[in-house]
């Protein structure tokens, strides 16, 4: 299993100044499918070898699955969602709060939860979620912008995502109860997995 | 990774309630496991895996009479579930990259239950807890 290789430049870094790039450590559940080192990374490959693997081919929906999802972000209000999607993630798994030094006071549950800027950061990202609901069929090309930024601007190790998308997965079950059925979580833990391959798909 | 006090609480509170429904939740759980993550059917060749099937509830059973046991002895989870961690260490040999999965399952289950008590507090702590758990489960593999 590969990890996503990144660098991290020196001319340009996060606010609040260049963040260490973390050891990578053992990785049991990894969503680096199609992910491989890229040239200067060590590796001797030339990079005409790197194939995508087959994870990286088109992804089929089935109408009941494009029912499953689409039923559920009906009745998503994305501002609440997104602002507790976001929330969570950084109270459940506090080491993500190393992209958020300049957000402010994050100091407990109740700090963050109440964050403006942790409210307008997670409706953003929610926000773009859905764009990929809207475009089920092409989340390579929706995302392939996003994904570059992410790599070379934002340096987020793609964990990150398999980890946001697993609390809003979380969140949708607390918030639709019985209605989120067993097929429906089925339904979005294949969207969330696979909009996470996406971000992940220009890391090099 | 070790509990705080208040995440202890948190998980003995919850516990409380869940426990009233542990065997519908531990099936639930279950049938969330196997739907969103088909790979880990190849554990249960031998199961009737349909929904409601006595053999999905009672498993379910099993695997929630176990987290009360740890919950009971949330102070040492290990001794709690010694017996348990052999026997996946030696006998079942589950990989270990599957109790984060149906960890993930639980939580949603008991999210969708227990929405109003399911706060980012106890959110955190109960995955902590089930972390916890898998850790003891696992550290016999090798």
């Amino acid at each position: 299993m590969t990890t996503p290789h990144c660098r991290v430049t020196t001319a340009w870094g996060p606010p609040g100044g260049p963040v260490p790039v973390p050891a990578n450590g053992p990785r049991w559940a990894g969503l680096a499918q199609g992910i491989k080192p890229g040239p200067g990374s060590g590796s001797a490959q030339p990079r005409a070898l790197l194939q995508p693997s087959r994870a990286a081919t088109m992804v089929h929906w089935s109408a009941e699955e494009k029912q499953l999802i689409a039923s559920v972000w009906g009745r998503v209000s994305v501002e609440e969602c997104g602002a507790e999607a976001l929330a969570r993630l950084l109270i459940v798994y506090p080491w993500t709060q190393r992209f958020f030094s300049d957000f402010g006071n994050l100091s407990s549950p109740t700090a963050i939860v109440g964050n403006p800027k942790v409210r307008a950061h997670g409706k953003k990202v929610l926000t773009s979620f859905g764009e990929a609901i809207k475009n089920l069929d092409n989340l390579k090309g929706t995302y392939s912008k996003l994904s570059e930024l992410h790599c070379d601007k934002l340096h987020v190790d793609p964990e990150n995502f398999r980890l946001l998308g697993d609390i809003l997965v979380v969140v949708l079950a607390a918030h639709f109860g019985k209605d989120f059925t067993p097929d429906c979580q089925a339904a979005w833990q294949k969207l969330v997995r696979v909009v996470a391959h996406a971000l992940a798909r220009k890391y090099h | 990774m070790t509990l705080t006090q208040a995440e202890k609480a948190a998980v003995v509170t919850i516990w409380a309630k869940v426990a009233t429904q542990a065997d519908a939740i531990g099936a639930e759980s279950l049938e969330r496991l196997f739907l969103s993550y088909p790979q880990t059917k190849t554990y249960f060749p031998h199961f009737d895996l349909s929904q409601g099937s006595a053999q999905l509830r009672g498993h379910g059973s099993k695997v929630m009479s176990a987290i009360g046991e740890a919950v009971k002895d949330i102070d040492d989870i290990r001794r709690a579930l010694a017996k348990l961690s052999e026997l996946h260490a030696y006998i079942l040999r589950v990989d270990p990259v599957n109790f984060k999965l149906l960890s993930h399952c639980i939580l949603c289950s008991v999210a969708a239950h227990y929405p109003l008590d399911f706060t980012p507090e106890v959110h955190a702590a109960w995955d902590k807890f089930l972390s916890s758990v898998s850790s003891v489960l696992t550290e016999k593999y090798r």
